[in-house]
């Protein structure tokens, strides 16, 4: 009542962003280089941070030329640092707008966004005897957490990166090796050539026996869930796929209402909102002109393109699309 | 409208490449949105908090006359900003863009007593869409006065002046019972539709609620106190009321402002649309300090074109448009604020008469206002 109407909490974010009861937020404290287009970035989360388990991943918001974009990235710190802090480390991507901006532009001080990590690519309460982590690229990442996390007593790595300069955590993970910590192979595709995965049982001949958590290209995963199948050991392996957000942006395609049940087809050329409306759902709507923003909807899957700007706007929790000056840019998901 | 077209002599393909140059501009500017932006409306929501926080902490002493000054001046200042450059625009939409729901036309609340929602309807939908139509855009005089000649004269409009100044002191309410078409509402059967009520209940709540903040609770926290903040939030909505009634009046009641046929509307292109509202609005020149306490709505004609854009690139956005004026030989209603309110009132106190010269109106128009 004093502060209608805002609520006191806008006032208090002023002050105390990380405050307990606050938005979960986060601020950045440090950036480290792993590799040339890989870093790590410390982050203090808020006081509403309820804590994870080696292997899992958050979700951050962060702003990047004044749009608010939201990326999984695994955690990849310890999950008990007396500091607080948590870190996750993030390779960037070709093109991938949130990667290069945290890896490149990212500053101490930096307020982002935060959910509670989350995800089921961690240990098992119960340690396993023999221990064999499959990974390459960036799939490192999650199984660093682990890596830092619980120490085992026979553990094996093998680990897939174009050259020794891109493997991420080398000289953390050579550490290890030296102090008898870890067994590791890298696989340098550049001058080995992709990782076969027949050739497991030549690297570590006890595959069969191992817990296995496995994280990297879609490709390698599959070879890997298909080898698992045939030896007749499947429920030994443990996969995260990063899902990489490739929507192809057509013209047109399959328009699905969520909300209603609904779906309809739909050419890259009429409104959503017309759509919809042929369709027999109830859209909101006003001045059919995008001047009004009464017709603002959640996209939830898929791709729309803007009949004004032919800018493509692609799903992502929280956005928002004008239905009558947007059309289908391939199959999407309107929740109405 | 005068009886003289100001746009005759344009032709038809002229008008359509007036709105593709328009279409350009507006393109380069979304191109363009970025960091600074969203700092900008960061820095401006952050300040005007700031700025209310402490005018309200100020005013626990309002008992001192210098207290009082003080922090009536702040709270005022905070309640225009709140209002103008930052609830206005965001709820245009103006910030969507950056996807933070904290400032976000589907979330955001204003201190003022019209419910955001309503307001957006009426604002957004129907004003920014049939601009100074006659009989489709309730702003045209909010339905209680007649500010064009070819609105219809009615004995009750002899009073307008006097109807003016006390919306101007109690704007907000004005909105809110503008928003709920209040007039055409209340008849027997109207009053009843279940629609109409909710959203008359809805009013109602916020009502309270700003009510109680600021004639309840806030002088009750100053104690002693009391009184003197219980005038200085009346003072300071006071202030803010007939300040964004000044600003609102000059955008599109000013002399020189068009108004138009509902006919003139029907299958209306993008050109045409874009040339309504140039011809439909006024700005106000002034400093830079001036667009701010506007909100930017100084910036009428470019708002009226473009009411997604972020304000503050509406300056640069009014360079440009105001060489398409020159390039098409149109008239860009401009002025200093008091001479744009000295005009807007004169129009008010002049049409509150029977129009002088029924003659300089053709009959064909005669015709289509009878219909209307
Ligand atoms: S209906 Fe007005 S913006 Fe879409």
């Amino acid at each position: 009542m004093v502060t209608t109407p805002l609520l006191p909490s806008d006032y208090l974010d002023l002050v105390s962003p990380l405050r307990a009861g606050a938005d979960l937020r986060g601020r950045i404290e440090a950036v480290h280089p792993e590799t040339d287009d890989a870093a790590t970035i410390v982050i203090r989360p808020g006081r509403g941070w309820r804590g994870h388990t080696a292997g899992q991943y958050v979700r951050i918001g962060v702003d990047v030329d004044g749009v608010r974009l939201w990326r999984a990235y695994s955690l990849t710190s310890p999950t008990h640092r007396r500091d607080g802090r948590v870190t996750i480390t993030v390779k960037a991507i070709p093109d991938g707008k949130v990667s290069n901006h945290l890896v490149r532009r990212a500053r101490p001080g930096t307020l982002i966004q935060l959910d509670q990590p989350t995800g089921d690519f961690v240990l098992p309460p119960a340690k396993p005897a023999k221990v064999l982590y499959l990974t390459a690229g960036s799939g490192i990442t999650p199984v660093m957490g682990m890596l830092r996390d619980t120490r085992f007593d026979d553990v094996v790595m093998v680990h897939c990166a174009p050259r020794p300069q891109d493997v991420i955590f080398r000289d953390e993970l050579h550490g290890l090796v030296g102090e008898k910590k870890l067994r590791l192979t890298e696989v340098h595709t550049d001058t080995d050539g992709m990782l076969d995965i027949a050739r497991l049982d030549e690297l570590v001949p006890d595959w069969t026996e191992r817990e296995t958590w496995a994280c990297g290209p879609a490709g390698l995963l599959d070879a890997a869930e298909k080898q698992w199948s045939e030896y007749g050991v499947p429920e030994r392996l443990h996969t995260e796929r990063f899902r990489p957000s490739v929507v192809v942006a057509g013209d047109g395609g399959e328009v699905t209402f969520s909300a209603t049940g609904r779906t309809a087809a739909a050419d890259g050329a009429t409104p959503l909102l017309d759509v919809g409306e042929e369709a027999g759902v109830l859209m909101p709507s006003g001045c059919r002109m995008g001047i009004c923003f009464g017709c603002i909807t959640p996209l939830k899957s898929g791709a729309v393109r803007d009949l004004r700007t032919g800018e493509i706007t692609e799903a992502e929790p929280g956005v928002l699309i004008q239905t009558c000056v947007s059309a289908a840019a391939g199959p999407c998901d309107i929740e109405r | 409208m005068t009886a003289i077209d100001p746009t005759a002599h344009l032709t038809a393909e002229q008008i359509e490449e007036l709105g593709r140059e328009l279409d350009a501009i507006r393109d380069e500017v979304i191109a363009g949105r970025g960091e600074k932006d969203a700092a900008y409306i960061r820095k401006v929501i952050s300040a005007q908090r700031k700025l209310e926080l402490v005018s309200r902490g100020v005013l626990l002493f309002s008992i001192f006359p210098p207290a009082w000054l003080l922090g009536t001046a702040g709270l005022s200042v905070a309640k225009i900003m709140d209002n103008m450059e930052i609830g206005h625009n965001v709820l245009h939409g103006q910030w969507d863009w950056m996807r933070d729901p904290k400032i976000h036309s589907t979330t955001w609340e204003w201190d003022h007593v019209s419910p955001s929602d309503q307001w957006k309807h009426s604002h957004n939908e129907l004003h920014h869409t049939y601009t100074n139509v006659i009989g489709k855009d309730n702003d045209l005089g909010y339905g209680i006065m007649r500010v064009d000649e070819d609105q219809k004269w009615h004995p009750m409009h002899l009073g307008q002046p006097l109807w003016n100044f006390i919306n101007a002191c109690f704007f907000e309410y004005g909105i809110a019972a503008y928003d709920l078409e209040l007039g055409k509402n209340l008849s027997k059967r109207r009053r009843k539709n279940p629609e109409f009520r909710a959203r008359a209940k809805a009013v109602g709540r916020k009502i309270r609620k700003q009510v109680l903040k600021d004639y309840v609770i806030h002088p009750l926290l100053s104690g002693p106190s009391f009184l003197p903040t219980l005038g200085a939030t009346f003072t300071a909505n006071l202030v803010r009321n007939i300040w964004s009634h000044s600003v609102i009046m000059c955008g599109h009641f000013p002399e020189g402002v068009q108004v138009f046929e509902r006919r003139s509307i029907k299958g209306e292109t993008r050109g045409q649309w874009y040339l309504r509202q140039m011809m439909g609005s006024a700005n106000i020149s002034g400093s830079k300090a001036m667009h701010f306490m506007t909100g930017n709505l100084s910036h009428q004609i470019e708002h009226h074109l473009f009411p997604d854009l972020p304000s503050n690139r509406y300056a640069e956005v009014a360079v440009k448009v105001r060489a398409l004026f020159e390039k098409y030989e149109l008239e860009y209603v401009t002025g200093p604020l008091p001479k744009q309110v000295f005009s807007a009132w004169r129009k008010v106190f002049r049409l509150s008469l029977p129009n002088k010269k029924p003659g300089v109106r053709t009959p064909d128009r005669e015709r289509e206002l009878v219909a209307a």
